[in-house]
């Protein structure tokens, strides 16, 4: 190690870090970049990797960013440093849709790609459980009204709030506040149980401080915010065969032989009752695409087009097997529709 | 030393044979002394033991969860290369080739191998016990030999990830048909085909060669090692050479004043600020104000290098600091300018600490995810990283990705994943001390 050595090698890095500065700037994509959430993330790459090994196309990089956080990212601009695709667990806002054109971005192509089940389920072997929303708001909400006002939750078995559920102790796990699963969760399951329950409306008059009581989950111990991760959330089950979870409809198709699903206002999360809309813990699963970005990074039409595809999303596509639930037969063909003329999205 | 302290308090009860140090009260206060000192051993055996224990759990849980993943069983099937099918006017042209329907091929082998399976939708359950990769499988073999169109040959196939899982041992066979995913016509086939020879588990080459996939059977963790390295060229490219240049200048030339006073504070509170904030950082410098390309090595690279800087510039600091004053005032002595005395005496002196020190510093960047997560290397990337700016991941990155499918196979893969990362970080660490233990020098 002598002196010029040293000086060589540090010349040497900085000029690399330049160099690639330099050509970075310049540099155009040929490779389709995806963002978004979590939840659209399995089916994304399912579609990403088919289409990269028809092999005419670089396979498009998918990152996980969550919904409001790939939307963002989404909507920061034209050209090759922004992203093409955004996944999403729900629709895109109107708020989304105002940053986008005010960056630039005014054609955004919609598709809704399926559903996704939100299950509650208990160990295999568990005694079984049925619940109607009504009873798993008044279980996990923060304040209930007892004797004409709000009081904390006093709800500490299952048998407290109906003679008919089992007499354990209230335990679930779920997905903790940043998580669209929970967003979703709180949207399906919590606001409508919560409007159910006559008292809540008397009590609370105010509409904006009634949102607010519905959507509220207590932090007392009997909701246990188990982590993103919901394979997780799974093992705890095994473990505990007291406890329910919160967590998407693939892992329950996963882990069938693990877990059982309870039914909500009698419906269970079965494939074909999610389809056909009957399971009511069930949201709708969007891709948006810019259109700026068609032809001049290559291969986005053929992408959705791929994504649309029957052998894709259709009943017995693989993303079914990736635990999607195909839309009925009309939807889908509005979604091959949409991709192919890409028509704009206005809201 | 214990033995020596005993040794001396016997010595003294010898030579003071009937003094003070045989009263009573000094045999309870020696006793009691003793009695400290045992205590405090038992304790720091059983901290040792209780570290020790944690680390057998941690290891035996993860070897125990991951050794099958380093497997997979395969599934034989007679295929003939119909030339109807791969090439019909007999060009043997590389893209007709690649165009051919491989699927129908290995349908057809199925239905041969099981003629007593009959119905579309059987046909179709039959097939799921092959990875939906096998097609690829087939058109890769007949690309690299043309000769072969024509030929009724045998081929080994991936099993699809559910039958793996089942020959593992992961699903159970007596649960009723509805509660497992590979149903009673598939393990009847399944039966079969062990019978004749035709389902083995090999070495799952896979692992090692591929890049990710969301077929567990088709992932591997070649493109996260690649990604992983050319990130910690980059960072060692930056972060060694700016590392000790800054501490030789700080240790060997500058003043001591309050200017360098403060930049030392400023090092060592760098050293341990979370190594999320440097993604921050990353994210608002290279990719918003530089608009370098997102998830690429050289951009995590750099944030890696910014984070281990610190480390490495303490590291090299303290090595500097044991090189004894006699050496760089012998080279002054004998004329040598300070310059050519840090060059030729000190720097080689300190360099067995300054590469521990790295070595350590590198480790630690090799295991690092928080802060790739803000420069988008968290990432569903298939294709193999073959430059500094193309999409990569990393090693620790694909565990995290991994360890959130869905699919139970990868729960294996995760675990086998971090016994490859592991044993990255051993060899790393054992170079550190074996480096330190041969070029080390005591004076």
């Amino acid at each position: 190690m002598n002196t010029r050595t040293l000086a060589l090698a540090a010349t040497a890095a900085l000029a690399l870090t330049a160099a690639v500065t330099g050509t970075a700037n310049a540099q155009s994509r040929d490779q389709i970049r995806a963002v978004g959430s979590s939840t659209v993330f399995p089916f994304t790459t399912a579609v990403a990797e088919a289409f990269g090994k028809g092999g005419q196309f670089k396979t498009p990089v998918v990152e996980s960013t969550g919904t409001g956080g790939g939307l963002k990212l989404f909507c920061a601009g034209v050209g090759p440093a922004h992203p093409d695709i955004a996944n999403a667990s729900r629709r895109i806002k109107k708020s989304e849709v105002d940053q986008c054109a005010a960056n630039g971005v005014t054609q955004i192509t919609e598709l809704v790609i399926g559903f996704d089940g939100i299950a509650i389920a208990s160990a295999k072997g568990a005694k079984h459980a049925d619940f109607t929303r009504e009873q798993i708001w008044k279980a996990l909400a923060k304040e209930v009204p007892v004797g004409g006002k709000m009081v904390p939750n006093p709800y500490k078995k299952w048998s407290d709030i109906d003679p008919s559920l089992p007499n354990k102790e209230i335990e679930v796990l779920g997905p903790p506040p940043t998580s669209g699963t929970r967003d979703a969760f709180a949207e399906l399951v919590m606001e409508p149980g919560c409007h159910k329950v006559k008292d809540v409306a008397a009590v609370v008059t105010d509409e904006k401080a009634r949102a607010k009581v519905c959507m509220s989950v207590r932090e007392d111990g009997a909701y246990v915010e188990a982590g993103e991760n919901d394979n997780l959330i799974v093992q705890k089950l095994t473990a505990n065969p007291d406890a329910y979870g919160i967590f998407g409809y693939s892992y329950i198709e996963q882990n069938m032989d693990k877990l059982q699903a309870a039914k909500v206002d009698g419906v269970a999360p079965t494939y074909e009752d999610v389809s056909a809309g009957k399971y009511p813990v069930s949201r709708s699963l969007y891709v948006y695409v810019k259109n700026a970005h068609v032809g001049t990074i290559p291969g986005i039409r053929e992408f959705v087009g791929e994504y649309t595809s029957e052998r894709a999303m259709g009943e017995d596509g693989y993303l079914a097997d990736k635990g999607l639930i195909a839309l009925p037969k009309a939807q889908r063909d509005a979604a091959r529709a949409a991709a192919m003329n890409l028509t704009p999205l206005s809201l | 030393m214990t033995d020596l302290a005993q040794q001396g308090s016997r010595d003294m009860t010898m030579a003071h044979p009937k003094s003070r140090y045989q009263s009573a009260e000094f045999s309870a206060r020696l006793r009691a002394r003793y009695a400290a000192e045992q205590r405090f051993r038992a304790y720091g055996i059983a901290a040792v033991s209780l570290a020790a224990v944690m680390l057998v759990i941690l290891l035996g849980s993860i070897v125990s969860k991951g050794y099958t993943a380093f497997w997979q069983n395969e599934i034989r099937l007679t295929v003939t290369l119909d030339p109807a099918e791969l090439d019909p006017q007999g060009t043997r042209d590389p893209k007709v080739l690649a165009q051919g329907n491989y699927m129908k091929l290995i349908r057809d082998a199925l239905a041969a191998r099981f003629p007593e399976v009959t119905g579309r939708n059987e046909r179709r359950q039959l097939a799921d016990i092959l990875s939906n990769g096998a097609p690829f499988t087939l058109q890769k073999m007949v690309m690299a030999d043309p000769s072969l169109v024509g030929k009724t040959v045998p081929v080994w196939f991936q099993a699809s990830d559910d039958v793996d899982q089942l020959e593992k041992g992961y699903i159970d066979r007596s649960l009723p048909e509805v509660q497992r995913r590979v149903n009673d016509l598939q393990i009847k086939a399944l039966d079969s085909l062990r019978q004749d020879g035709s389902l083995h588990a090999g070495f799952n080459t896979t692992l090692f060669t591929a890049g990710d996939s969301r077929e567990p059977e088709q992932a591997g963790i070649w493109g996260a090692i690649v990604g992983s390295f050319l990130t910690l060229v980059v960072t060692m490219g930056l972060s060694v050479p700016i590392g000790i240049a800054a501490a030789v200048y700080m240790e060997e030339f500058a003043p001591k004043n309050r200017w360098t006073d403060l930049i030392e504070v400023n090092i060592n509170n760098l050293a341990a600020v979370p190594s999320i904030i440097y993604g921050l950082l990353g994210l608002a410098v290279f990719l918003n104000f530089f608009g370098m390309p997102r998830s690429a090595p050289v951009v995590g690279g750099v944030v890696l290098a910014l984070m281990t800087l610190p480390v490495i510039i303490i590291a090299a600091r303290v090595a500097l600091k044991a090189v004894p004053p006699s050496i760089r005032e012998a080279a002054l002595g004998i004329g040598a300018s300070p310059l050519q005395t840090v060059m030729h005496h000190v720097l080689p002196l300190a360099m067995p600490g300054i590469l521990t020190g790295t070595i350590i510093g590198m480790a630690r960047a090799l295991g690092e995810t928080a802060p790739l997560l803000m420069i988008g290397m968290i990432a569903f990337i298939v294709d193999i990283p073959n430059s500094f700016t193309s999409s990569a991941t990393v090693l620790p990155v694909q565990i995290f990705m991994w360890s959130d499918s869905p699919e139970r196979a990868f729960t294996e893969r995760t675990s086998a994943a971090i016994m490859v990362l592991l044993g990255f970080l051993i060899v790393m660490n054992g170079l550190a001390v074996y480096l330190r233990k041969k070029f080390e020098r005591r004076w």
